[in-house]
């Protein structure tokens, strides 16, 4: 009996333990899992300043922890994503973001890739027209018919 | 038919030609947004006298400097003699951003190394910095008598660019 109750004391202390570990972990997070998801999602699209190959998401700089902050506090003050990502131009301009919006100076960009496939593909059009318009096999005369029929029977000599 | 060959030889060299651009270019140093734009406000508590605050709407009317360092920031080392030298002269005010630092820490390495700022204000979170778009300390920011920002030093101040770029641009807006 005595060492029932020492267990059941023991399992409760270990629970509440564990509990409180959780809760010290789950603290940084945002308590709404809606926003949870948005903060996540906002941060994966911006661009960490000091290591710039990782997005904000990514990075354990402490900037990328103070920006991944600001993300949540703008969304629990009702901020919409696209207001945050302004903020966030505002203060470290079109860097930040991985995908760059479309400008004046950000046209060749965006339209690169399109426009390097169909150069190649008006190139490949005229090859293959060049090569279709090419004369196929010489008009013969009858002479040179007969003669060229005899080579491939192989009946005459070569060097006649 | 000579044209043909060389085309994609031609196509190499400028190629070639933007990677090498590419080589010169630091890719630490992004433009900053904020360049002739009003300095971001704040008011912050001073460094030496945790009372008093300080903000940009207490420099209006003169060029100043907001220099932001740290006591952690190792390359903050590399710039301070400079800076050392440019508050001995005087010419322009030094506002010193002590960023995300402790504030007993921030006094010390003033008192070992010099101090070059006219004020210090203390940006205990960072947030600050945030609104100023600081990624890398040290960074150097040089704000007209309007309040409008018109240049931006990332990194170390170098003494190339405080006599090539820096100093020519103070002298011209103390005179307008």
């Amino acid at each position: 009996m005595r060492w029932t109750v020492l267990l059941i004391a023991l399992a409760l202390a270990l629970a509440a333990a564990g509990d409180s570990a959780l809760a010290a972990q789950a603290q940084p997070t945002s308590r709404d899992s809606v926003a949870a998801a948005r903060a996540v999602k906002l941060s994966e699209k911006l661009r960490c300043l000091v290591c710039q190959n990782q997005s904000i998401a990514d990075s354990n700089a402490e900037l990328a922890q103070d920006l991944r902050g600001q993300i949540r506090e703008q969304i629990a003050a009702g901020k919409t994503d696209d207001e945050i990502v302004a903020y966030m131009v505002a203060r470290y301009g079109d860097f930040v973001l991985y995908e760059p919006p479309l400008k004046a100076t950000t046209v060749l960009l965006w339209a690169g890739p399109a426009l390097l496939v169909l150069g190649g593909f008006v190139g490949l059009m005229r090859f293959l027209a060049t090569r279709r318009a090419a004369p196929a096999a010489p008009d013969l005369s009858p002479e040179e018919r007969q003669r060229a029929e005899r080579l491939l029977a192989g009946s005459e000599d070569r060097a006649a | 038919m000579r044209l043909k060959l060389l085309a994609p030889l031609a196509i190499f060299v400028v190629i070639c030609a933007f990677l090498l651009v590419g080589l010169w270019r630091d890719p630490r140093e992004v433009p900053s947004p904020l360049i002739g734009k009003p300095a971001p406000a704040f008011t912050l508590a001073q460094l030496h006298e945790p009372a008093k605050t300080l903000g940009p709407a207490d420099l209006k009317g003169q060029v100043w400097l907001l220099n932001v360092w740290a006591s952690w920031c190792v390359s903050c080392r590399e710039e301070h003699p400079l800076l050392v030298a440019l508050g001995k002269a005087g010419i322009v005010p030094i506002i010193g951003l002590d960023y995300k630092d402790e504030t007993t820490a921030g006094k010390r390495w003033l008192s070992d190394n010099g101090n070059p700022y006219t004020t210090s204000v203390v940006d205990r979170d960072g947030k600050v910095g945030i609104d100023w778009g600081v990624y890398g300390v040290p960074e150097t920011f040089v704000i007209d008598k309007s309040g409008t920002i018109r240049y931006k030093q990332i990194g170390p101040l170098t003494a190339e660019a405080l006599e090539t770029k820096i100093m020519p641009l103070i002298r011209e807006l103390q005179k307008s």
